[in-house]
């Protein structure tokens, strides 16, 4: 009974994880990079959302819409200034220009929004909350996370192997010299990978904030970090990985907080990772990478 | 195309050096002349994640500056307030530090996070520089005979929560909730759970959690109910706060909840389930809506001077401090031309002297730096507070 509420509160808190760490994987399986600057554009895809229902009477339909547009743009803009020219440099000097990317983004939040923590209305109040038993309900935002989760990594499954911008993506992560040969546009299907990544990230915030309404300009901070766990947990550049991960990170989490200790949850959740990494360095459902001798 | 670009960028970078080498300058002048105005210094974190309390300190400082030069200043010289940003880190406090010496800072208001705090109180006892904290909670944070505090220590905190519940619900089971990442918080959990068990208070769960996953405390919650506690101490801030009276809320958790002035500002955090927080009980100095005539004049200046934003705990200690620096300065007759020792020998007998009604309470100081002064017990009725 009350392990099956721990469960349940460890899916709705991984839920959250994975949705977030499809947009990490999408954008590492196909441009090879990581993008640390993920979980600050989930922050600017709350604001958005949160200065569009508040500032005038937008239907949240309308703000969503808003949010995805606003974070696509940014991340293709991102994509231009700050990757582009990294093309071709090592994935060091890109990992540490995505870090800086990161608090760049944080840094004008500030600036803009100011640090003190806005309240997220939840814009999922119309879905009712699901009583399991007495004592056990799942949360409307929950099953709707969950839902929008596996919608949109079925979507991201089906438009790499079926669509021919998919095909391409494919190409690109395969060999991107060879795919160039091959007429394939680099730039431009890159630039798409970061456009859906990042609208990705304007539904993950709009699920976050719901879900934990609290909304500042270090929201995203943490949430990407441990969604970038849960992608290389499942298995980085693999999209049902992510998914998996997501979930698993919420539940061992949320079972060591109940079991272990609160305080050392974050410790065991690495422990793991670790000790997972250790047996299967892809990843759960990672890739092997046969070397070639 | 590079060639001009990179000109561009030493014409730029010639200007920012030339503007920071002048700025340098002036700020050196108007200390060495002895210029007549006092300067105060303050230091808090103005970026980073704890953004929120340096903000609060520095608007609540700058109000109050602002109100004593209109009234003529201190003993008659107007007074200048310098600010510097240290991101709640103790190395950039340091730094922070030396910059505001080298603006010519007299006496320090600051800095407004106990880490940093107890940095810097190291420093300014080197210097023999007067130091008054408008929050740093942490003992150490005012080591030496030189330093001073506006805000409750964490033990007095603790110790004041517990002795509250003993008189006022003895026999009742209690729960608390706290951030083990946080000085503050984890400072006023160790006092309560002491001083709970020398008086008698059941505390029969404790729950940590870190700042690293203080969004979901689902599972703290489940054993909170699971302990059947019908008091919940959460000793913690609002922001986490509001999450955690959401998440109970969803959870059926029907228990009183109870905590100290980190609370306060969970009202307007609540937004449009502020209805959550009604029957919250918190024992602080502080609370933006109290009655009292000096408060409501406080909100409403404050209100008026940033945008109808509503003054937390630290900016009401922030706008204290800056009183209380004016009555230690006029008791102590300290003029601008005196060192920054001198300044400083005669504030700190001056401040075990006085006594300061703030918007924070009745208080006077002993020589350790402690302030004297009684938290009220506050409930959370319609919207508001009321005494209890």
């Amino acid at each position: 009974m009350n392990f099956l509420s721990y469960l349940i509160s460890g899916i709705s808190l991984g839920s959250v994880y994975a949705l977030i760490a499809l947009g990490y994987t999408m954008v590492y399986g196909i441009a090879k990079m990581l993008n640390f600057a993920h979980g600050d554009v989930i922050m600017i895809g709350g604001f958005v959302v949160f200065t569009a229902i508040s500032s005038s009477a937008t239907s949240p339909a309308i703000a969503i819409i808003c949010g995805i547009a606003v974070c696509t743009l940014l991340g293709v803009i991102i994509e231009k200034i700050a990757y582009k020219p990294l093309r071709n440099a090592t994935p060091l000097a890109v990992l540490i220009t995505a870090i800086g990317v990161s608090y760049l983004l944080q840094n004008i939040a500030l600036l803009v929004f100011g640090s003190a923590s806005k309240n997220f209305p939840n814009i999922f109040k119309w879905c009712p909350d699901w009583k399991v038993t007495e004592g056990l309900t799942v949360s409307g935002v929950t099953i709707i996370t969950i839902v929008v989760t596996v919608v949109i990594m079925i979507g991201l499954t089906l438009f790499i192997h079926y669509t021919k911008p998919g095909t391409a993506m494919q190409a690109v992560s395969e060999d991107r010299g060879a795919a160039q040969l091959m007429g394939v546009s680099v730039n431009s299907t890159i630039s798409l990978t970061f456009a859906i990544g990042s609208a990705l990230a304007a539904v993950a915030s709009v699920l976050l904030c719901s879900a934990y309404p609290l909304l500042n300009p270090y929201t995203g901070a943490m949430p990407g970090i441990k969604a970038f766990v849960a992608a290389v947990f499942g298995g980085i550049g693999s999209i049902p990985g992510a998914m998996i991960g997501g979930i698993l990170l919420g539940v061992i989490e949320n079972l060591s907080k109940a079991y272990i200790s609160s305080q050392l949850s974050d410790a065991i959740v690495f422990a793991v990772l670790i000790i997972i990494l250790s047996l299967k360095p892809t990843g759960i459902l990672g890739k092997k990478i046969s070397e070639k001798v | 195309m590079k060639k001009s670009f990179m000109k561009k960028f030493a014409a730029v970078s010639m200007a920012v050096m030339m503007t920071v080498a002048m700025a340098g300058c002036g700020g050196g002048d108007n200390g060495g002349d002895g210029a007549a105005e006092f300067v105060i210094g303050g230091i808090g974190p103005t970026t980073g994640a704890a953004a929120t309390y340096g903000e609060a300190v520095k608007n609540g400082a700058e109000l109050a500056v602002k109100e004593i030069n209109e009234a003529g200043g201190i003993n008659g010289v107007q007074v200048r307030f310098e600010w510097q940003d240290d991101e709640a880190d103790a190395e950039k406090s340091v730094n922070a530090y030396n910059t505001l010496k080298d603006k010519g800072m007299q006496m320090l208001m600051g800095t407004t996070t106990s880490g940093a705090c107890t940095a810097v109180v190291a420093k300014t006892a080197e210097d023999n520089m007067f130091q008054l904290t408008p929050s740093g909670s942490a003992v150490e944070a005012i080591k030496g005979d030189h330093a001073f505090r506006v805000c409750f220590s964490d033990p007095n905190q603790g110790i004041g929560s517990a002795d509250y519940l003993a008189e006022n619900y003895a026999g009742k089971t209690v729960a608390a909730i706290y951030n083990s990442s946080d000085v503050y918080s984890a400072g006023i959990f160790e006092k309560f759970n002491a001083e709970a068990q020398a008086k008698g208070v059941k505390v029969v769960t404790a729950q940590a959690f870190t700042k690293d996953s203080a969004q979901d405390f689902t599972v703290q919650l489940q054993k909170v109910k699971e302990s059947k506690a019908e008091i919940v101490f959460l000793p913690i801030y609002y922001q986490e706060a509001a999450l955690i009276l959401t998440q109970a809320d969803k959870m059926g958790l029907d228990v009183t909840w109870f905590g100290c002035d980190g609370l306060d500002g969970v009202i307007p955090q609540l937004g449009d389930d502020a209805a959550l927080a009604e029957g919250v009980m918190l024992l602080t100095p502080f609370a933006a809506d109290a009655e009292d005539e000096k408060t409501q004049t406080f909100t409403a200046a404050y209100k008026e001077a940033y945008n109808g934003l509503v003054p937390t705990q630290f900016a009401a200690d922030a706008y204290d401090a800056i009183y209380v620096i004016k009555a230690a300065a006029e008791k102590a007759g300290v003029t601008p031309d005196m060192s920054v020792s001198d300044i400083c020998e005669a504030m700190k007998v001056a401040m075990t002297e006085i006594t300061v009604t703030g918007v924070t309470g009745d208080m006077t100081w002993s020589a350790d730096g402690e302030p004297t002064k009684s938290p009220k017990a506050m409930v959370i009725k319609d919207g508001t507070y009321a005494a209890l």
